[in-house]
């Protein structure tokens, strides 16, 4: 499955679960396919995928977003949180904090929209997790 | 330095600027053709052993048949000694002599290919196992330069459209305002819902005469007539 794949499918797909999709190619060195779940039109996810894995990402916040005090206390939380939080785990790409998931390269499309919604859903309650540490 | 490492130097390095090649294509295509090369050791290792484990087994089978053929002449040696012909117990034993030495030779032999074979399935395992780490580490420099580049596309998308990332407590806010939103709109329509079978229900009991009864003109005037 490439990324021209699942903007097919994504938009084959009415809805899913109650939800629905609305996704964008973004042209680029690399193709990466923006998708935005129902309700949470703020947060969109990101997908690109390598030869070994899909990749699913949601950018949260950036660094200077951050009471920079607290900034210690608010990375333990996020590891102390990352167990917890299904399917979805903390990652940080230049100076923007994510949470992304990864998927085997081999994965089918519902384990994509499972994903999809999931990060969607995590990145809300990992936001309100961290808004105590938020300017 | 494992590649972990090489990639977080990278990063500290000044390779923070997002787009920028963690390792440079150059250095990809060496790893790549690393692999190839390993693939095509490990392809003629996987070759040589099929050759030195046949050769094996031929000389299994050749110790096997002068083994016996051994045994065999000594019986016939016994029998020749038994009939009391010396000179063909001789000529018997001559024979064994000769099948001895051949037995030697095979044996020794398979000693050697045996040897070969263990050295060469080594040799595969260990070509193996280094493919697969070669394997996992590109990956990651390739995730890595993936991400980079995915990140630069996603950012000059957005520089491109005129809008802006929304900040994350902005982004909190607008989502659960939807919720609570979507939430009141689903209660309003539950109360609805309610009201409106409440209203069915007295609609019900008002035609069966049951309970609050509306005065209607001729319960009136039947009230009025008994006065």
């Amino acid at each position: 499955m490439n990324t021209q794949d699942i903007a097919i499918r994504f938009s084959e797909l009415n809805s899913y679960q109650g939800f629905s999709f609305d996704c964008q190619l973004i042209p680029g060195d690399t193709d990466v396919l923006q998708v935005v779940v129902s309700d949470y039109e703020e947060i969109p996810v990101y997908i690109s995928i390598t030869e070994t894995q899909i990749l699913c990402i949601s950018y949260l916040l950036s660094e200077d977003e951050i009471v920079q005090e607290k900034r210690g206390e608010m990375m333990e939380l996020m590891l102390e949180i990352n167990i917890p939080m299904p399917l979805s785990s903390f990652s940080k790409i230049g100076d923007k904090y994510v949470i992304f998931g990864a998927l085997m390269a081999k994965s089918n499309f519902e384990d994509v929209v499972h994903e999809v919604i999931t990060l969607a859903e995590n990145s809300v309650e990992a936001i309100s997790a961290l808004t105590d540490y938020l300017k | 330095m494992s590649i972990l490492n090489k990639i977080l130097t990278a990063f500290r390095g000044g390779a923070r600027e997002v787009g920028e090649s963690i390792v440079d294509a150059n250095g990809t295509r060496i790893f790549e053709q690393e692999i190839h090369d390993s693939k095509t050791h490990l392809q003629k290792a996987k070759h040589d052993l099929t050759d030195v484990m046949a050769k094996q087994m031929q000389s299994t089978r050749e110790v096997n048949r002068l083994k016996a053929s051994v045994s065999e002449h000594e019986d016939y040696a016994t029998q020749a000694l038994d009939k009391g012909d010396e000179s063909l117990a001789l000529e018997i034993a001559e024979k064994i002599a000769t099948l001895d030495a051949d037995l030697a030779q095979q044996e020794s032999a398979l000693t050697t290919y045996s040897g070969h074979v263990e050295r060469l399935k080594e040799l595969v395992r260990k070509t193996e196992r280094q493919i697969k780490d070669y394997e996992r580490q590109l990956s990651m420099v390739k995730t890595t330069e993936s991400v980079q580049k995915a990140t630069a596309a996603i950012t000059d998308n957005f520089a491109g459209s005129n809008s802006r990332l929304v900040g994350a407590k902005e982004s909190l806010e607008r989502i659960k305002k939807k919720q609570q939103d979507f939430d009141d709109r689903l209660k309003a329509a539950e109360q609805l819902q309610d009201e409106t079978v409440d209203k069915s229900l007295e609609d019900k009991m008002q035609a069966a005469g049951i309970g609050e009864t509306k005065d209607t003109a001729a319960s009136i005037l039947e009230r009025l007539k008994k006065k």
